[in-house]
């Protein structure tokens, strides 16, 4: 017994994060019975956010990184896991939002998947969580392509499962894109590899500095740079390169999309934020690259031109997947404008726009359990019929305006500060009005759903089952609640922010 | 004639870049779904010859810790494209997949046929 005390299992935990959900995994694939498989799922998608807040938590005391040597190979040798403010805080999220989806998963799985395929949707959503922790916990450029490519290859099948023909057009149209964009990255990390001779994060960002001052190696790591940034930048549907995002966002089953709405693209935005930050640093992307100002532009253009077309949609998954785009180009405004301030309201809306859209995603998964569709004519005066599902869909609406009270609030407030500390004023102004449109879009379903004649197909809905209204109700509760006590948000965001804005290893 | 030798001495850098820039052409330019993954493979295995190329030392020998063994070829950038060749073939697979199934659904695999019958789906 000797050998599973807490003392010989705690250093192991940075591992145990992506080998518990790869071993659920190949444990699913030998059930058939799709009740076994939900769970086990479940029961592994539980034990991870105690894992990622243990690990979160300890590094906050000690303000020191965890480091993993796998195999005990010292670092820019072996792979190495870190868990640091910024990972600690982005796995707690990606972990968390994994776990409370589960009990909804049952009966929308049900509903909406064939029975031969149940337990295979659950090894893909493990390995799928699997992939997305392990892309936030490496400290390893290479490593961070493989996992990367696990989650992708589980999300298409994720999302090719869904019951409308036009989903394995989607999830087609998303491995083209997803996989341009993996591509593009490993060119840029073989770039840096060639420059330096080393892929780890840490022994990358030392030996660039160096490295960049030589004309002929500053080509090749300006080109790198730009490489991961695009390649990135499709993965997290970075207007204009959103386009794969809606349609797969639509068509998927819905609890794939409550899922990958609020951690998919997060992953990503991590990745970003971590090869940027702390391999290239701050001072060196800005002096080479205008990629700040180009961002910033993107950002704003995303946060108009996907919100506009929210409101022109009738599909509700669609609308939502549009203004998911939208709310993207909020955080990498605030990671663009890279003041205290911005990184804090970004990092700060990655678990805020996670818990405020999977709400949603899963508010309408439950009309779509109980109604078949989500297009508008459809789902009209649905809020007669499941007043306790749309009451939480309008409070989560209510956070995604950043009405004040709610979590969405808190993410603007800083990113407005953040534009005005650095002298942007009409970025601010940009910040509000773009607020307003998604206040027309929310409002325009809010009508749709509680002030017309309930239409045939809802006529006959009821109330969804408790297994759905209560996840529901815990993140609608998170978005209330986070929009009153900050500390598990902003506060581990603005540790993050400092960290990365020091250049702190 | 030193732009003759530049372009000698780098020719497979050369060779990659043109697989990666068609592979690039034939995804955007093609309409058949197949097509488009055949592209999508030749853009991935480019990469493979983009990391293979600088590692290959010439009369460098396997990396042995001895006396008489000074220059070496380090084998990691193999064992990365051993990796990157497992996610290709993994991603080429599924693609497939995904278009035996979009055949089956809509029984065509050229993209214009299919936004014809599904126009929503663009």
């Amino acid at each position: 017994m000797n050998a599973l005390s807490w003392g010989a299992v705690e250093p192991q935990l940075p591992i145990l994060l992506v080998v518990i959900p790869l071993l659920g995994a190949l444990l699913t694939t030998f059930l058939r019975n799709s009740f076994m498989a939900w769970l086990v799922a479940t029961v592994v998608a539980f034990t991870l956010p105690f894992i990622s807040i243990h690990l979160l938590v300890s590094v906050l005391e000690t303000g020191q990184p965890i480091v993993y040597k796998i195999g005990n190979w010292e670092a820019p040798f072996g792979i190495v896991y870190r868990v640091d403010q910024l990972s600690g805080y982005v796995l707690s999220v990606i972990a968390i939002i994994g776990a409370v989806i589960m009990p909804f998963a049952r009966r929308s799985v049900a509903a909406e998947i064939e029975e031969r395929a149940r337990s295979w949707y659950y090894t893909m959503y493990l390995l799928c969580l699997a992939g997305l922790l392990g892309i936030v916990i490496t400290g390893d450029a290479f490593n961070a392509f493989v996992f990367l490519e696990i989650s992708s290859l589980a999300t298409y099948v994720l999302i090719a499962l869904g019951k409308n023909r036009r989903a394995l057009l989607a999830a087609y149209q998303y491995l083209i894109m997803g996989t341009i964009g993996a591509t593009l990255y490993v060119i840029g990390v073989g770039l840096l590899y060639v420059v330096t001779g080393t892929l780890n994060f840490d022994d990358l960002a030392s030996r660039l500095s160096a490295a960049i001052i030589d004309p002929g190696q500053r080509n090749a790591v300006v080109t790198a740079l730009g490489f991961i940034v695009v390649g990135l930048s499709l993965k997290l549907a970075l207007f204009p390169m959103h386009m794969w995002l809606p349609n797969a966002y639509a068509y998927a089953p819905s609890f794939a999309t409550a899922f990958l709405a609020g951690t998919a693209t997060k992953a990503a935005i991590y990745l970003l934020v971590r090869v940027v930050f702390s391999v290239f640093g701050v001072g060196m992307t800005l002096e080479n690259l205008p990629i700040g100002e180009v961002v910033i532009v993107l950002s704003i253009a995303a946060m108009f031109l996907a919100s506009i077309s929210a409101v022109f949609e009738t599909n509700a998954k669609r609308m939502l997947a549009y203004s998911s785009v939208a709310q993207i180009g909020y955080i990498t405004l605030g990671i663009a404008i890279a003041n205290q301030a911005g990184m804090t309201g970004s990092l700060a809306h990655i678990a805020n726009h996670a818990i405020m859209k999977t709400a949603l995603f899963l508010a309408l998964g439950a009309v779509f359990y109980r109604v078949g569709s989500v297009l508008y004519s459809d789902i009209s005066g649905i809020g007669r019929k499941m007043p306790l599902t749309m009451a939480a869909f309008a409070v989560a609406g209510l956070g995604l305006m950043g009405t004040p009270g709610t979590a969405g609030f808190i993410s603007k407030w800083y990113l407005a500060v953040a534009a005005i500390d650095d002298g942007m004023y009409s970025v601010v102004f940009l910040i509000v009005a773009s607020s307003l449109i998604s206040v027309v879009y929310i409002g325009r379903i809010t009508e749709v759903v509680w002030f017309r004649e309930p239409s045939k197909a809802a006529a006959k809905a009821k109330e969804a089952p408790l297994s759905m209204l209560i996840p529901l109700w815990l993140l609608v509760g998170a978005t209330i609640y986070l929009g009153f006590d900050t500390r598990a948000t902003v506060g581990t965001a603005s540790e993050a922010a400092k960290m990365l804005l020091e250049g702190v290893q | 004639m030193e732009l003759l030798k530049t372009f000698a001495a780098h020719y497979n850098y050369f060779i990659t870049i043109f697989l990666m820039i068609s592979g690039l052409f034939i995804v955007i330019a093609r309409g058949n779904l197949i097509k488009k993954l055949v592209g999508l493979s030749l853009f991935q295995t480019s990469v493979y010859l983009l990391y293979l190329t600088p590692a290959k030392i010439l009369g460098g020998t396997a990396p042995i810790y001895e006396e008489g063994y000074k220059l070496y070829s380090n084998p990691l950038p193999h064992v990365l494209m051993l990796t990157a060749i497992v996610v290709g073939v993994a991603t080429l697979s599924l693609g497939l997949a995904l278009v035996v199934r979009i055949k089956e659904a809509y029984g065509t695999v050229e993209e214009d046929e299919i936004f014809a019958k599904d126009p929503e789906a663009e």
